[in-house]
């Protein structure tokens, strides 16, 4: 083996050559920060790695991704709890379903970027209206999957249940139940993706204490490397919180796949 | 979860409880404003929206800022439909490439990418550049994975088959990848078109000079409520008739 067939072996896999193309971003990016870019509006990336300690022991940074954080979790469990039981409502009854079902689409599908100042107004510019936002952002694709769920049975599983005679609850916890549970994975997901845009987009709306105040605060003082550092740091817990429910949601899956 | 189903009376019963809960609804909503003394700033009158809202159609007051939103919008979703394509179409031509780059693709499309608007309010200003800069960097994702899939999912069989009848490359893409692979392009861009109008409307209302967002928080701004919620409606309005285009759209490009 020579030198020269050592890199070719290497970026003949998958996972090699997507690092490859990354490398050559952040070269390129490097670059262009040190010597082509006016330092006020773009740090490099090395700059911004080194300087993710600063932002951090930034007064007032922990505490903001803390309540960030919180905003988060509060939002998605209410979310959570909420489209679980609206969508066990709808879908386990016909008639509610007909009748609800097209409004809560109807619903689903209005920008509600529209209303934020009016969450701000009756919430307050603190981490209510965050989380009310996070969960109206949360709650219909959960409640959506749910149905679309409880929907997918077959009904002769709940005819043949309940001629062996069980009743509304043992067949809800043997068939209804082991059936909802990989669709409401997927709807745990979206609900997560919703509740993550939703609270960030009311820190940047307006906000006195969460990550929202200081990334407008780096913008104003045009600090570009503290603020690639917290966005950076930002997106990454975004993609590991998706990676998270995204595992759950395959592990979940896996007992009907084969031959399903 | 009753199996028996029936159909007449149901139906009606259905119908009476989607026309009842909007009437109930707006009932309470006017019995709030009027008898119950819920506050004017926090609630408005629902006659007095409706009237405003008739005042800002009559006037066409919304004509500046619906042009500056939907040429945003257009730019937008112009650059990330070509570029999506263009790029899925690059990613999508061998198994490898598709390995190596669609979970990198997925990977930032789970990223809120809202988060990057103060970094291109830094770079692109607060007037419309950045939100068309947000808005195709948003947009880009769903096209340029719908492209990839649709591209790569195209049958093997039908490409040997076109291959070993002498098709040319030309030939190969006209007539083979193009047609198995359209309709999956094209509902990735209606999926990306909506949002696009929503991380626009979205940056508008977070940080810019003018725009039907800007609008929105402007009157909010200026306790103008009925106003408010006039173009809160107006809005909504704007994109369910955007929304239900872009769906005929797809369908008719869809057809065989």
């Amino acid at each position: 083996m020579t030198a020269a067939t050592a890199p070719r072996r290497l970026a003949a896999r998958p996972f090699a050559a997507r690092l490859l193309v990354i490398a050559i971003l952040l070269v390129i990016w490097e670059i262009a920060a040190r010597w082509f870019v006016d330092p006020l509006f773009l740090a490099p990336p090395s700059k911004v790695a080194l300087g993710i300690g600063s932002v951090f022991a930034t007064k007032g940074v922990p505490a903001a991704v803390g309540v960030t954080l919180l905003e988060v979790s509060a939002a998605f469990a209410i979310a959570v709890a909420a489209g679980l039981a609206v969508g066990l409502t709808l879908g386990l009854n016909d008639f509610s379903r007909r009748s609800f079902m097209p409004m809560v689409l109807l619903l689903y599908g209005l920008p509600q970027i529209t209303i934020l100042p009016l969450f701000v107004l009756y919430f307050g510019i603190g981490p209510a209206s965050k989380i009310a936002f996070g969960v109206t952002h949360g709650t219909f694709p959960i409640i959506v999957t749910v149905v679309a769920g409880v929907q997918n049975i077959k009904p002769i599983l709940l005819v043949s249940a309940r001629a062996m005679g069980a009743g509304p609850w043992q067949t809800f916890r043997h068939v209804i139940f082991p059936h909802m549970i990989p669709s409401f994975f997927t709807g745990m997901r979206l609900g997560m993706t919703g509740v993550l845009l939703g609270v960030l987009l009311a820190e940047l709306y307006v906000s006195t204490a969460g990550i929202g105040y200081f990334t407008t605060l780096f913008t104003q003082n045009f600090d570009p490397t503290r603020l690639l550092g917290l966005v950076g740091t930002l997106a990454a817990m975004a993609i590991v919180l998706n990676a998270m429910v995204r595992r759950l949601e395959v592990r979940f899956a896996r007992w009907r796949d084969p031959r399903g | 979860m009753s199996p028996v189903r029936r159909r007449g009376p149901g139906r009606i019963g259905v119908r009476a409880v989607q026309l009842g809960v909007p009437v109930a609804l707006l009932a309470i909503w006017y019995l709030a404003t009027t008898r119950w003394g819920v506050s004017r700033i926090l609630l408005p009158n629902p006659v007095a929206v409706a009237q405003a809202l008739g005042h800002v159609l009559a006037t066409g007051e919304f004509v500046a800022d619906l042009r500056v939103t939907l040429t945003e919008l257009a730019i937008a979703f112009a650059i990330s439909a070509t570029s999506g394509i263009a790029v899925g179409y690059l990613v999508s031509r061998t198994s490898f490439r598709i390995r190596a780059f669609e979970p990198l693709l997925a990977a930032i499309y789970s990223v809120p990418l809202i988060l990057f608007l103060p970094i291109y309010v830094l770079w692109f200003g607060l007037g419309p550049p950045s939100k068309i800069a947000l808005g195709a960097t948003i947009s880009f994702f769903p096209v340029v994975l719908a492209t990839v899939a649709g591209f790569g999912n195209v049958d093997r069989m039908m490409v040997t088959a076109a291959r070993s009848m002498g098709a040319s490359d030309l030939q190969l893409f006209r007539f083979v990848l193009l047609p198995a692979a359209f309709p999956v392009i094209i509902a990735g861009a209606r999926l990306g078109f909506t949002v696009a109008l929503l991380s626009i409307i979205g940056s508008e209302t977070l940080a810019s000079l003018a725009g039907l967002g800007h609008k929105i928080v402007e009157l909010s701004e200026g306790m103008e409520m009925p106003r408010m919620f006039a173009y809160i409606a107006f809005v909504v309005a704007i994109a369910a008739i955007l929304n239900i285009a872009v769906s005929r759209l797809e369908a008719w490009g869809r057809r065989p």
